[in-house]
């Protein structure tokens, strides 16, 4: 693996020259791509793989199945805990005497603020695009059994994390693979932490850098017409550089105030959508249910939906994934289940709320063409996906199906798209960083070296149209699951142990409610 | 312990000061009398925070205990014990009006003193100020020290 990744920074490294000397930079960028893509289009082809005879990838199936077999042993926390949830989270059972410590609040919306972005607007657009709205049931389907992945590796991420003598922590995934693994005397913890850090360090680089500047580029475009992805990136980049690099505390501020109340501005416009057409929301709710049976022929039928919803639930809430493991292991509560319960919180807001709004609006807005005589969706010229209004797809076809409602709306949506993309930076570059201090030990000068990168990659990423890069990191966050949920397997009995014996605490009045 | 409590807010301006010698003054006249002197570091458990300053939370949380003992509470303890009353010293994180009022029920305080704060910004116009909203929700008595 250290290998490709150094290609990839040599891949990158000769790009940039390029990038400068802009009319170079079509035949640069695509030798670029060529070579990215001949040395890595295995691991790609591996990780994104079709099930036998299916066209279902097998790293989708590996989530839901693990979310499913959460959901079992934990009895189904994710019903059981919800009430609870929310009251932790409304700090009903904060000691007033840890005050001025993270709250629950504030690590579910930073773990949130790395998970809300494109997946809500511009993935659920492509799945319903292709998977119809029968695609929204299986999102949401998804995103229910998600809940109990994020327990799983949340409350693991708070009891294995490190706490050092000036107060700071340090937690994710690599800290429960080497100390957990050795509580329960299996060998293997150091290895497999070691590989999730340097899939980590990937996914930081890529899935959480390149392709938000990427997208956030697009979208920008979009609007004030084309004009070269350097000037996005170097802005990008020297904002991110200045809160990360430079700890100019406020810019981080305001992003985490105005990201939120994008969020809630989104829904909110959604929600007017929908009661607008209210009398629409009975025949949505039932295109969604037909469709995620019968597939109301869309490309691929029901298993098209079926495929499209369960990956843009995953591709959306990263439960499994383990990031956000890694963000919630700040808040320094006694107890690690309450954390593991608050986090169970991240995929329903994120999935089950969200990304249901993006689809129900764009179903009733009729940007999806119907055959009036069948009542079934009408395909494209090449039959892979549905025919809209326009022929647009992805964010432009959120976009549309918004601004049916509210024409100016494609334009909050483009401002939310680059906050959204930037919060999910330095969300990252924060997950990248502690992956990065895991391999190579903490210190200044090693932090810096890893922020710089993180910095130039921006400028890649919304620069170059490299999309054999993009692919690897994507694929690097799966990598990044298929070797947590490896050992969630292995863990999941001390979980257990922790979510029996506190919940039997609270039951019998030994946790109580602090008064306000 | 005292027969009463009389709870001072303290926040390091001139005003607080003023309400500092106003509980004094009380607490002489009573006889009887603790004071407590109650430093609150303005903070919401429901704001927006980056992963690193979470991170960096804990420690954060530990010098602006440390700052506000060192500045503020620790002198002012000081003073008042050295002119004989009891006292009790307390920061805490949190919104000063409500803290102020739990700790006077906590200490079975028979009134709150807090200095007047004027109203600096836009937002403290809108909503009141913290002496505003005191005065509107405290479960005791509240004098305000111009």
């Amino acid at each position: 693996m250290n290998k490709l990744f150094g290609t990839g920074l040599a891949a990158t490294a000769l790009s940039l020259p390029t990038l400068a000397a802009a009319q170079d930079a079509v035949s640069l960028d695509q030798r670029v791509n060529d070579i990215f893509a001949g040395s890595t289009g295995w691991f790609v082809n591996l990780i994104f793989m079709n099930l036998p005879g299916t066209n279902f990838p097998w790293i989708v199936l590996w989530l839901v199945v693990a979310a499913s077999i959460f959901t079992i042993y934990f009895g189904f926390i994710q019903l059981r805990a919800f009430g609870h949830a929310i009251s932790l989270v409304r700090g009903d059972y904060s000691d007033p005497n840890d005050a001025g410590e993270v709250s629950h609040f504030q690590a579910l919306t930073t773990a949130l603020s790395g998970t809300v972005g494109l997946g809500n607007i511009a993935g659920v657009a492509v799945a319903v695009g292709i998977g119809g709205p029968g695609a929204t049931f299986w999102m949401i389907l998804a995103g229910l059994l998600g809940m109990a992945s994020k327990f799983t590796e949340c409350t693991l991420g708070v009891k294995y994390r490190n706490e050092y003598a000036d107060g700071s922590v340090s937690g994710g995934p690599m800290y429960y693979m080497t100390k957990g693994f050795k509580e329960r005397g299996i060998p293997g913890g150091a290895f497999l932490a070691v590989v999730f850090a340097i899939f980590t360090i990937g996914g930081a680089l890529g899935g959480g850098n390149m392709f938000q500047a990427n997208q956030a580029h697009a979208q920008i475009t979009q609007i004030t017409g084309d004009f070269s992805g350097l000037i996005t990136g170097v802005i990008f980049a020297a904002v991110v550089f200045m809160v990360i690099v430079g700890g100019i505390k406020s810019i981080a501020q305001v992003t985490e105030k105005v990201v939120p109340f994008m969020g809630i501005l989104y829904v909110l416009a959604a929600l007017v959508i929908l009661i607008v057409n209210a009398d629409q929301i009975g025949w949505a709710f039932g295109q969604i249910f037909a469709g995620a049976f019968t597939g109301l022929g869309v490309a691929g039928g029901f298993v098209g939906a079926l495929i499209q919803g369960f990956k843009r639930a995953a591709f959306s809430n990263e439960a499994g994934v383990g990031s956000a493991a890694i963000a919630h292991s700040a808040v320094r509560t006694k107890e690690p289940v309450t954390e593991g319960v608050v986090s169970l919180l991240e995929p329903f807001i994120d999935t089950v709320v969200i990304c249901t709004m993006t689809a129900l609006v764009i179903t009733i807005s009729g940007t999806l063409v119907m055959d009036p005589a069948t009542g079934n969706f009408i395909l494209n010229e090449a039959g892979t996906s549905i025919q809209t209004v326009d022929g647009v797809s992805g964010v432009a076809l959120t976009s549309a199906a918004f601004a049916t409602g509210f024409s100016w709306f494609p334009y909050v949506l483009a401002l939310a798209v680059i906050l959204f993309a930037f919060s999910t930076m330095i969300s990252w570059s924060y997950y990248g960083l502690k992956a990065w201090t895991y391999l190579f030990g903490e210190g200044k000068t090693k932090e810096l070296i890893f922020k710089l990168i993180f910095c130039f990659f921006i400028i890649v990423g919304a620069a170059a149209n490299l999309g054999a890069v993009i692919d690897f990191s994507d694929a690097m966050i799966f990598a990044m699951a298929v070797v947590n949920i490896t050992a969630l397997y292995f863990l999941m009995p001390i979980v257990k142990r922790e979510m029996n014996s506190y919940f039997a605490r609270l039951k019998s009045g030994e946790i109580v409610k602090h008064g306000h | 312990m005292s027969k009463t409590t009389i709870v001072v807010g303290l926040d390091g301006s001139e005003a607080g000061a003023r309400a500092l010698a106003f509980a004094k003054n009380q607490a002489n006249q009573i006889g009887d009398c603790t004071i407590a002197i109650c430093y609150v570091i303005e903070w919401s458990p429901f704001t927006f925070q980056t992963p690193e300053e979470n991170e960096q939370r804990h420690k954060r949380r530990e010098e602006e205990l440390n700052l506000a003992h060192e500045r503020v509470l620790d002198p002012a303890v000081k003073d008042t014990e050295a002119a004989g009353h009891d006292v009790v010293g307390i920061v805490q994180h949190g919104d000063a009006a409500d803290i102020l009022d739990a700790v006077a029920k906590k200490h079975n305080a028979s009134q709150i003193v807090v200095g007047r704060v004027g109203a600096r910004g836009l937002k403290e116009r809108v909503f009141g100020g913290v002496t505003g909203r005191l005065a509107a929700s405290a479960s005791v008595p509240v004098t305000i020290i111009p």
